[in-house]
């Protein structure tokens, strides 16, 4: 099978994550789409590191699966605490930076 | 065709399946479980592809840890849905689609033109360090070992920067008994709150209570389901008579 489907394949998951960060308006949503693209990537670093024959693909992938985790418990406390204020989850309203 | 290109071809369709139906769906809970779907055929991808260590991380990782967590977080948010499909923005929906569509053209062109070599696989460099485990150990205790150290910081100033952003200060005085009965003895409602309504059909707490009069009463729902488009229609007095 020729190996470039695969990247093919993350391009288009990362495409559906981009069009739902700009479409999307709950922003627990607009963070799920965040982590497809994050995925996406991983896909192409692991598709990459097989069709080159070596293994540093798979330890980066690796790498930014920690990174996301760490950045998903950080993005949600974030969201959790503008909606105790805000009492809703909504980007929109999230637009000033006080108040 | 092979084994692995079935596995590409079933899991790759379901996968973009899975981030289709989330950036559709108009419920957060389901973006949440169509994520999960989308991570799981990753994660079969990742198999296919030589990286077992990688799938069943991503397994643990992502559908385990992270997606539950987002539902934990609708859970608190509650899980009424506040995404408004309005336009804030003129035309902008229109043109989001015009440049996701120009952007993953230009990426899956531009991939598609290229070249490919056979796949080297992975098989020779597992066996330079003798098995695919002890290659990835060697590789994040060895070559990117200060990586390594990094992302430890990263989590642990993560764990608490988390930790600091959730924390809720009380800034109030704790009620006392005296005063939570006598806020309830002047409110409206004297007796508790009415139960939801559960009937032989439907035995869920979405379900709202009926009244006398045939309409079916708000207050009997947990908070969280008293949202627009959450409350179960099935107890309706037109539904029952079904």
């Amino acid at each position: 099978m020729n190996p470039n489907n695969y990247l093919i394949l993350a391009a288009i998951l990362f495409t559906i994550g981009v069009y739902g960060v700009l479409v999307r308006r709950n922003a627990i949503i607009v963070f799920m789409s965040v982590e497809l693209m994050l995925n996406a990537a991983n896909l192409a670093f692991v598709a990459a590191a097989r069709n080159t024959g070596t293994l540093d693909g798979l330890v980066i992938a690796f790498f930014v699966m920690v990174v996301a985790a760490a950045e998903v418990v950080v993005g949600l406390a974030i969201i959790v605490t503008i909606f105790r204020t805000r009492r809703s989850a909504s980007i929109d309203e999230a637009s000033l930076m006080k108040y | 065709m092979n084994g692995e290109s079935v596995v590409f071809w079933v899991s790759g369709t379901f996968a973009v399946v899975g981030a289709l139906g989330m950036v559709v769906s108009k419920k957060a809970v389901h973006s949440a479980l169509w994520v999960a779907f989308a991570m799981v055929n990753i994660a079969v991808l990742y198999f296919a592809l030589e990286a077992p260590f990688l799938g069943t991380t991503q397994i643990i990782v992502y559908t385990g840890a992270v997606m539950m967590l987002f539902l934990f977080v609708l859970m608190i948010v509650g899980v009424d849905s506040s995404d408004s499909l309005l336009e804030t923005i003129k035309g902008q929906r229109l043109l989001a689609s015009l440049f996701a569509l120009t952007f993953g053209g230009v990426i899956v062109a531009s991939i598609a033109s290229t070249l490919s070599s056979p796949s080297a696989g992975l098989a020779i460099a597992n066996a330079g360090y003798g098995g695919h485990l002890q290659a990835i150990g060697f590789l994040v205790f060895g070559t990117y070992l200060f990586a390594f150290e990094a992302l430890s910081a990263l989590l642990i100033t993560a764990a608490l920067g988390a930790m600091v952003l959730a924390h809720n200060e009380r800034w109030t005085p704790r009620k006392t008994q005296d005063q939570l009965q006598k806020e309830r003895t002047f409110s409206n409602h004297v007796t508790p709150l009415p139960a939801p309504g559960v009937l032989a059909r439907n035995n869920s707490v979405d379900t709202p209570a009926l009244l006398p009069d045939g309409t079916t009463s708000i207050e009997s729902l947990p908070n969280a389901f008293r949202g627009e488009g959450q409350v179960s229609k099935s107890n309706s007095i037109e539904e029952a008579g079904k």
